[in-house]
């Protein structure tokens, strides 16, 4: 790889310890994806917040580098409670006293405390044909086939890396010849709804693997049906980026021949990718969860407007995840409240697949989202019950 | 022996190898604070990769694993150098947080479980006693 006379000096660590173990990890990933040279990034999203995640190790790492800063606008993945309120989750004092250090030692260099898997709809939002350096694998998706901006999915120290320099390998998302539809999704059911287009995602992951969908049939493209979508087809393949009717980026016109392999999504899928996320058969569960990814603030107001006039019922919680900044408007705008009359909480900075839910003791969770349903089994021992937004909500507060 | 190969993560060390056949995932596979595989099954299960060249296809799993790697040297019980077949981004990323030297790509990929090796990520070979 090519690298600048100052590039050289970072290697050689004339700028310091941290900028240059930094750049010896893109310097790394260069070599091992043949990158050519580093670019400029405009932002960087950092995930490996949570302490539930990154453990010890990982706080020691970060506290090690504390005289590093970075050189970009830099947000967070989200941490493992409520910076606020994680003594109401039920968060263990040891747990929250490491997540506070972690927080601390990221704001120590200059990230900004938005912990959010969605920083495109909290001011972290890239212009087309930016290139940025994500690690949230949702987020990571939306950028490059909403947004249009150009970023690889980055692990939580090549993101970090790339905020302290401000830089990326050039290969992958980066380059416009591998932006184009190499597959054809043809959707060939009704998708009603957010968790629909979230199974669409799962399925398309698990059935493809890696590689640009194209999606074609998609009748339902509101920015909260792409996000759950996007989060979807990270889940259960490689994929981070796709496109569909409509809005194919420019940069990535497809051409028939580029995209050899077709595969149909029919009704009959949709029902078996939803019974079997599905762990168990239950009446009643011990949560309820929504926000994965977090919830944009139209999806507040709904949710708040189906719990109008219900109650939660004893024994069993509704929870929903966000970002700071939406959960500040939504107090603003008073959704926040009637969504707390009917005893739901929102928490944010947040979720459920990286809070510590097994040891607040939870072990039946609905949820509406395909990602959270296929990590919850693993990363919190959890039987999982998915269904729509309605049909979650019935779970714990029956009409 | 020589054997070239390609540098991943900076410096020279030597030790005994420690031969995997299969890929490694160092989150849930191995103990962070002992260094010693735990997952049953695996053909190393038992083994402790402190102080080890560690010797193996390439990494696999979470991207926990780079932290992994970070701890276990900060318990002193990291691998002395990895060689990979060929390296991939969550042990790269690993070796370089922890400052152990790596290299992947080597010429020929023989080496023999308990060799003594010399590592020299810098000037891109590895020595053999053979």
């Amino acid at each position: 790889m090519h690298l600048t006379r100052v590039e050289e000096q970072i290697l050689a660590g004339e700028q310091g310890w941290v900028k240059q173990k930094a750049m010896e990890i893109l310097v790394a990933l260069g070599e091992i994806y043949s990158a050519e040279r580093l670019i400029r990034v405009e932002s960087a999203q950092v995930a490996g917040v949570s302490y539930k995640t990154i453990g010890d190790a990982g706080l020691d790492w970060l506290e090690s580098l504390s005289s590093g800063r970075v050189q970009v606008p830099t947000t967070l993945n989200p941490a493992g409670m409520d910076l606020v309120e994680w003594r109401r989750m039920g968060v263990p004092e040891g747990f929250a006293e490491k997540q506070l250090r972690i927080v601390e030692a990221y704001k120590a260099l200059g990230a900004l405390p938005t912990c959010s898997c969605t920083p495109y709809l909290v001011g972290n939002r890239p212009s087309p044909g930016q290139h940025i350096a994500w690690s949230e694998s949702s987020a990571v998706c939306y950028a490059n086939s909403v947004l249009g901006a150009y970023t690889n999915r980055e692990g939580g120290p090549s993101a970090l890396a790339s905020a302290l320099l401000g830089r990326t390998p050039c290969y992958g998302y980066h380059l416009d010849e591998n932006r184009a539809a190499t597959v054809t999704v043809d959707v060939k059911t009704e998708l009603a709804n957010e968790s629909s287009l979230s199974i669409l995602g799962w399925w398309i992951g698990r059935t493809v693997g890696t590689g640009v969908p194209h999606i074609h049939g998609l009748k339902h493209t509101r920015g909260d049906g792409l996000k759950a979508l996007a989060a979807g087809l990270a889940t259960t393949g490689s994929i981070a980026m796709f496109h569909h009717d409509g809005e194919t980026r420019p940069e990535a016109k497809t051409t028939g021949s580029s995209e050899t392999r077709r595969h149909s999504f029919t009704e009959k899928d949709l029902r078996e990718s939803t019974e079997s996320l599905t762990t168990v058969r239950a009446e009643n569960v011990d949560l309820v969860a929504f926000g994965c990814p977090h919830a944009s603030l139209r999806e507040i107001r709904k949710i708040a407007s189906l719990l109008q006039g219900r109650r939660i019922r004893r024994g069993s919680k509704l929870w929903v995840f966000t970002s700071s900044q939406v959960k500040a408007l939504a107090r603003q705008e008073g959704v926040l409240a009637s969504i707390t009359a009917s005893g739901a909480e929102v928490y944010a900075d947040t979720c459920m697949v990286v809070a510590p839910l097994e040891r607040i003791g939870f072990d039946t969770i609905g949820v509406n989202s395909a990602k959270a349903a296929s990590y919850l089994p693993t990363t919190s021992n959890a039987d999982v019950v998915f269904g729509n937004l309605r049909e979650c909500l019935e779970l714990v507060c029956p009409k | 022996m020589l054997v070239r190969c390609r540098r991943i993560s900076k410096g020279r060390a030597d030790g005994f190898a420690l031969v995997s056949s299969t890929p490694i995932s160092f989150f849930g596979m191995l103990d962070p604070k002992t260094g010693v595989i735990q997952e049953r099954g695996h053909e190393l299960y038992g083994c402790s990769v402190a102080g080890r060249v560690l010797v193996f296809p390439h990494g696999r799993g979470s991207t926990v694993g780079s932290y992994i790697i970070y701890q276990l040297a900060r318990e002193g019980r990291a691998p002395s150098a990895m060689i990979c077949k060929e390296a991939e981004p969550i042990v790269a990323v690993g070796a370089i947080m922890a400052g152990i030297p790596m290299v992947d790509r080597p010429e020929s990929f023989s080496f023999e479980i308990g060799e003594w090796l010399e590592v020299d990520a810098d000037r891109q070979t590895i020595r053999t006693r053979r």
